[in-house]
């Protein structure tokens, strides 16, 4: 059995509110391998952004705590490479300038020269080269969230954090998306939890398919493991018939056993 | 794999090459863009006309526009001539639109009867023929007057210079060393003296325009920095928010005594011949107290509403406090600190011409309070031809806050 890279130990968010406390998240543990891709499926609302946040220290932890490379954290910091929803990319600065923000930054002892290779080889990867210069408004949603995972990738952080980064795109711009994450990871292997709402996305993606009961006071409900061999193929897998079981498991649990825990909880 | 991948990064440089080519080809549509992002969106129905689309459409915007505005003028220049001639004290009436015409040009419009009949009795073309025809009394007039005095002077002054050095010479090739030198030293002594003329009109105008630029730049330099700070910490918002509330509504003319001490006391007294009078860096100083605060806080509400995002980006490449302000709060809070400058620019030059008044800064104030001293009815004509001129730099003075104001405003992220 490899040993645990991150581990989210009894973790908990309660917001002081005058009517008493409101307790978003309790009791959430999770152990993720190094090298794992875990996809985090819940109701929107039960509180997935925020365990999250809290993960990425956007957002302070109330109870519990959260371990990577056996170090605890506190706050943010640029070894969790975080895609938001909304691309939040600077719109005054360019493509190239975007990703360079945070290079620099990590990648401080560097020479500019290095620097360079290491902004151009993420926004090759992303397929943007030819948008380099470019501000965010002249780019499309789908580009625009390119230049987000090229950000979160040049960082080369010890774990990827996505907060539904393609909740907001169409449909087939989704899907071409997935592949750029896809391809980018199956190169460097990042340990990465994404939040997601989407079935379909989770089963394509992920290793484990964590799903979190509805708030308040939302933890782990169950965890599917995906056991289709990578890299994989979209086609293929929607042709196996463990696809459709997975699908089955994940959406039961939605409609039917959430409310099952809730009630027994 | 990369399938996807691979044909985005294609893409952009097809546009490229599109865009290329239309460079060369006449765009209306973006030569209108970029008139209006200049503020001179009057003119980009024009552009558009050029570029032939659809022209109809185009002539008639121009008709609304040009038109629209020339009649309201014409309407008021006649409410204006006819209600004038209503208001007369024993000395001064509200002069007529053709008065003040006469008393910026100095020459009567040919089709109607002289404006200040009185005025040139006696006196007619002889008079008036050594200042090309205009009065003297009138602004251009006087400017005129002042050119031609400014180059008799010079030339008067180029005699002498000529007269003290064939004297030298004279007294060199004589021997006289003693002499020579002391004739050239007259000689260059006349050569060194500049003109000493009068003000006119548009000395003033120049005068007002580097006071407020002084005062202006001061109070950016002074507000920004402050209202950054107001808006990174609450607390210190909080300490400051007393003094800004309290000063913000004080009057100029309240300021003006206290900012003349510290000029005083600051400024030693500069040669007379000097721009740098202490009346303008006082006039400078009330203009920086009362166009302050629009800027500051406009600045402290644009860097405390920077989007949440954004600073997250900041919390997460974990960027030092330098790195922080430069490149994502001042960025993200650029458009409205344009809000505030441009409202600021609009106050200081407001408060300008009280500030010269008070201060006797040879400025357009100045201008406005020795023609009111001066009290007769040609006077009171160059008044309103000052506030004309008063609006018309101020118009401008928004229009190129504006223009800045639109070059930083980026496009918002739609997403």
């Amino acid at each position: 059995m490899p040993e645990t890279y991150f581990e989210a130990i009894n973790l908990g968010k309660t917001y002081k509110t005058p009517s008493g406390d409101a307790v978003i998240v309790k009791g959430f543990d999770l152990k993720m391998q190094k090298g794992e891709f875990v996809c985090v499926l819940g109701h929107s609302g039960c509180g997935k952004s925020t365990v999250l946040s809290m993960v990425a220290g956007l957002n302070d932890i109330s109870e519990g705590s959260v371990l990577l490379d056996h170090k605890e954290i506190e706050g943010a910091g640029p070894d969790r490479g975080v895609v938001f929803q909304s691309p939040c990319l600077l719109p005054w600065m360019t493509t190239w300038d975007n990703v360079m923000l945070g290079v620099e930054q990590v990648y401080f002892h560097a020479t500019q020269e290095e620097r360079n290779q290491i902004v151009e080889y993420y926004l090759n990867a992303v397929g943007l080269h030819g948008a380099k210069d470019k501000r965010p408004s002249e780019l499309s949603g789908g580009m625009r969230q390119r230049v987000g995972l090229a950000r979160a990738f040049a960082l080369s952080p010890k774990m990827l954090l996505l907060d539904e980064p393609f909740g907001m795109l169409d449909k087939l711009t989704k899907f071409e998306l997935q592949q750029v994450l896809i391809d980018l990871w199956n190169r460097e292997r990042l340990t990465a939890m994404m939040i997601t709402h989407d079935v379909d996305e989770a089963i394509y993606l992920a290793d484990r398919v964590v799903m979190m009961t509805n708030g308040p006071a939302a933890r782990v409900g169950e965890i599917v493991k995906i056991d289709f061999e990578r890299p994989r193929d979209r086609r293929d897998i929607m042709s196996d018939p463990r696809y459709l079981e997975y699908r089955e498991q994940l959406i039961s649990f939605l409609e039917e056993r959430v409310y099952q825990m809730d009630e027994a909880a | 794999m990369n399938g996807a991948v691979v044909d985005t990064t294609t893409a952009p440089p097809e546009g490229a090459v599109k865009a290329k080519k239309s460079k060369f080809t006449y765009n209306p549509n973006r030569v209108a863009h970029t008139l209006n992002k200049l503020g001179l969106g009057y003119f980009s129905p024009f552009a558009r006309l050029i570029g032939k689309d659809e022209p109809a459409k185009q002539l008639r915007e121009i008709a609304l526009n040009t038109l629209l505005p020339i009649v309201a003028f014409a309407g008021f220049v006649i409410a204006w001539a006819v209600l004038a001639k209503a208001v007369q004290t024993d000395s001064v009436q509200i002069p007529s639109p053709h008065q003040a015409w006469y008393a910026l040009t100095g020459t009567a419009i040919p089709a109607f009867s002289h404006p200040f009949p009185e005025s040139i009795e006696g006196l007619e073309a002889p008079y008036f023929a050594d200042n090309d025809g205009m009065d003297p009394k009138s602004i251009n007039g006087f400017a005129q007057a002042e050119k031609l005095a400014e180059k008799e002077y010079m030339i008067s002054q180029q005699e002498r210079v000529d007269k003290f050095l064939a004297r030298s010479e004279e007294a060199a090739a004589e021997g006289d060393t003693e002499k020579a030198a002391k004739y050239k030293e007259n000689s260059e002594m006349f050569a060194s003296k500049t003109y000493q003329g009068n003000k006119t009109f548009y000395d003033q105008i120049w005068i007002s325009l580097l006071t407020v630029a002084i005062g202006f730049i001061v109070a950016t330099v002074v507000a920004v920095p402050i209202g950054v700070l107001c808006g990174i910490s609450p607390m210190f918002n909080i300490a400051m928010n007393p003094l800004i509330q309290l000063f913000k509504p004080v009057s100029p003319l309240a300021w003006f005594p206290i900012v003349f001490v510290f000029t005083t006391w600051g400024i030693a007294t500069p040669p007379s011949d000097s721009i740098w009078q202490r009346a303008l860096f006082t006039s400078a100083g009330v203009v920086m107290l009362c166009s302050l605060w629009p800027t500051l806080i406009n600045t402290a509400v644009g860097v405390a509403s920077v989007d949440k995002d954004h600073l997250n980006v900041a919390k997460v490449l974990k960027l030092g406090w330098a790195k922080r302000i430069g490149k994502i709060v001042l960025p993200a809070s650029l458009p409205l600190i344009f809000t505030g400058l441009r409202l600021s620019i609009g106050v200081g030059w407001m408060v300008l011409i009280a500030a010269d008044m008070m201060a006797q800064n040879q400025g357009l104030g100045k201008f406005v309070w020795d023609m009111y001293q001066n009290g007769d009815t040609m006077s009171t004509a160059q008044i309103i031809v000052a506030v004309f001129v008063i609006g018309a730099i101020g118009f401008f003075l928004d229009r190129i806050m504006l223009v800045c104001q639109r070059l930083v405003t980026f496009e918002e992220q739609n997403i």
